[in-house]
């Protein structure tokens, strides 16, 4: 009976970090270099819409210490000004916990517009942050492509995300 | 009971949240400082995470490599044609270059000119690439152990790609010449006017600091001048692509996508002298 207990905590526990675990890989995933004539030199934020997907599906499963965490890997790995990938992190997560109340009951075509705005906010803030921290102005042109990139990237990466969170989590 | 302990979460919620909040405003500090920790924190979480990433890598590879083939498969007719006109256009060089190196190798003599120092190839595998909005940076599968220090010039294919910026254990991080903080000594042309090639994140540096009397082409190359003895002299960098009132843009040999390996320039300067006779050796040749 004791071992049924401490094996169903196990579980538990692992079930409880996989939104961590998966955002991470996806941190990685979206380091990897693809050297496919065609491709951008700028890649959607993968993280972000991952985030934002746990921050309103299980936001019990995401504390915002783990997005701190995430945000910091991910800038210690891209080499951006330290803190300017966290906050920019930090302030989608924040916006979902804020309006909670308009995640109830709301579609699709509603949770992509809300996280094309709440994504807006943390890309002006993120330019905003390097801006400060850097020796010069960084163009605005590959934010935006970025921006645009990974809002058009959360149709995909969400319906993996609920794939993943049937599969894990339910 | 509840009531007092409704309040207190939310007090510990808020808390907590301002502490993470104060947390990353910390972290902007330290980090736009040049903090000691910050660099050996980034050092550290690159070595750790450079093997997940190569292996990760690996089937990404394959793919890429895949499909890499299948368009050559179906184009392979005009790349033989290229191919062979290429071959042909290079051939011609080559007696050409082997002439200069005759001569060249003559008018050292004559001179008594020091021999250049002595270069040392690193290749390393790309394993990660930032791909952001505001960095252009790579990392790479080799570090300290391999050689590797700060500052090496980084080559693809046809020319220069970055510099070392940072250096772990296995690891290290190439600034690419595109990024907003890259700034290289560069010559332009045959005769080898001297500017400095910065990025800003563009697919295209711009050249800055040139003289205001002297004016650069569309078309004119673009070497390392090997001014601040960190780079040899001489390695390729690209060719002058646009040039109108705000500056000239260079369009790079070596593109952003190329690198799956990169080469890094190990280079022995023997003394502070090397480069000013090199210098002249490059006016020389050309």
């Amino acid at each position: 009976m004791k071992q049924t207990g401490l094996w169903y905590r196990l579980d538990t526990a692992a079930r409880a970090i996989i939104p961590f675990v998966l955002t991470l890989m996806l941190v990685l995933l979206s380091l990897l270099p693809f050297n496919t004539p065609d491709y951008a030199p700028v890649v959607p934020s993968l993280a972000m819409p991952a985030v934002y997907y746990w921050a309103v599906f299980r936001p019990d499963l995401l504390p915002l210490w783990a997005t701190f965490l995430i945000g910091l890997v991910q800038d210690l790995l891209t080499g951006v000004p330290l803190g300017t990938g966290i906050m920019m992190l930090l302030v989608v997560h924040l916006a979902v916990m804020g309006q909670r109340r308009i995640f109830t009951n709301s579609t699709f075509p509603m949770l992509w517009v809300i996280f094309a705005l709440f994504s807006a906010i943390a890309y002006t803030l993120g330019w905003g942050l390097a801006a400060l921290l850097m020796p010069m102005v960084p163009s605005g042109d590959p934010v935006m492509l970025q921006y645009a990139l990974t809002v058009a990237s959360y149709p995909c990466l969400a319906w993996l995300l609920a794939r993943a969170q049937q599969l894990f989590l339910n | 009971m509840t009531r007092i302990a409704t309040p207190l979460k939310a007090w510990a919620q808020r808390f907590s949240f301002l502490l993470i909040i104060g947390m990353t405003f910390a972290l902007m500090v330290m980090g736009s400082t040049d903090n000691r920790l910050v660099e050996t924190l980034r050092t550290q979480v690159v070595d750790i995470t450079t093997p997940v990433l190569e292996t990760l890598a690996k089937p990404v590879n394959t793919v890429e490599q895949l499909i890499t083939n299948v368009r050559e498969i179906a184009e392979l007719r005009q790349i033989n044609a290229d191919l062979r006109a290429e071959n042909e256009r290079l051939m011609a060089w080559h007696h050409r270059a082997q002439q200069l190196e005759a001569e060249n190798a003559a008018l050292r003599n004559l001179l008594n000119l020091v021999p250049e120092p002595g270069m040392r190839f690193v290749t390393a595998r790309v394993v990660g690439d930032s791909g952001g909005a505001f960095v252009r940076s790579v990392l790479i599968a080799a570090g300290e152990t391999a050689g590797v220090s700060r500052g090496q010039a980084a080559l693809a294919g046809q020319g220069l790609v970055g510099s070392v910026v940072e250096v772990a254990e296995e690891s290290a991080r190439i600034l690419l010449l595109t990024d907003l903080n890259s700034r290289i000594p560069v010559a332009v042309g045959s005769n080898r006017k001297k500017a400095v090639l910065a990025g800003d994140n563009s697919p295209e540096p711009s050249l800055r600091y040139l003289a205001p009397d002297e004016e650069v082409r569309v078309g004119e190359a673009i070497m390392t001048s090997g001014d601040g003895g960190v780079f040899p002299s001489g390695l390729p960098v690209g060719v002058i692509s646009q040039v109108d009132d705000t500056g000239a843009r260079v369009r790079l040999y070596a593109d952003w996508r190329d690198p799956e390996f990169l080469r890094l320039v190990d280079y022995e300067l023997p003394g502070l002298i090397a480069p000013l006779v090199e210098g002249q050796d490059q006016t020389a040749v050309n």
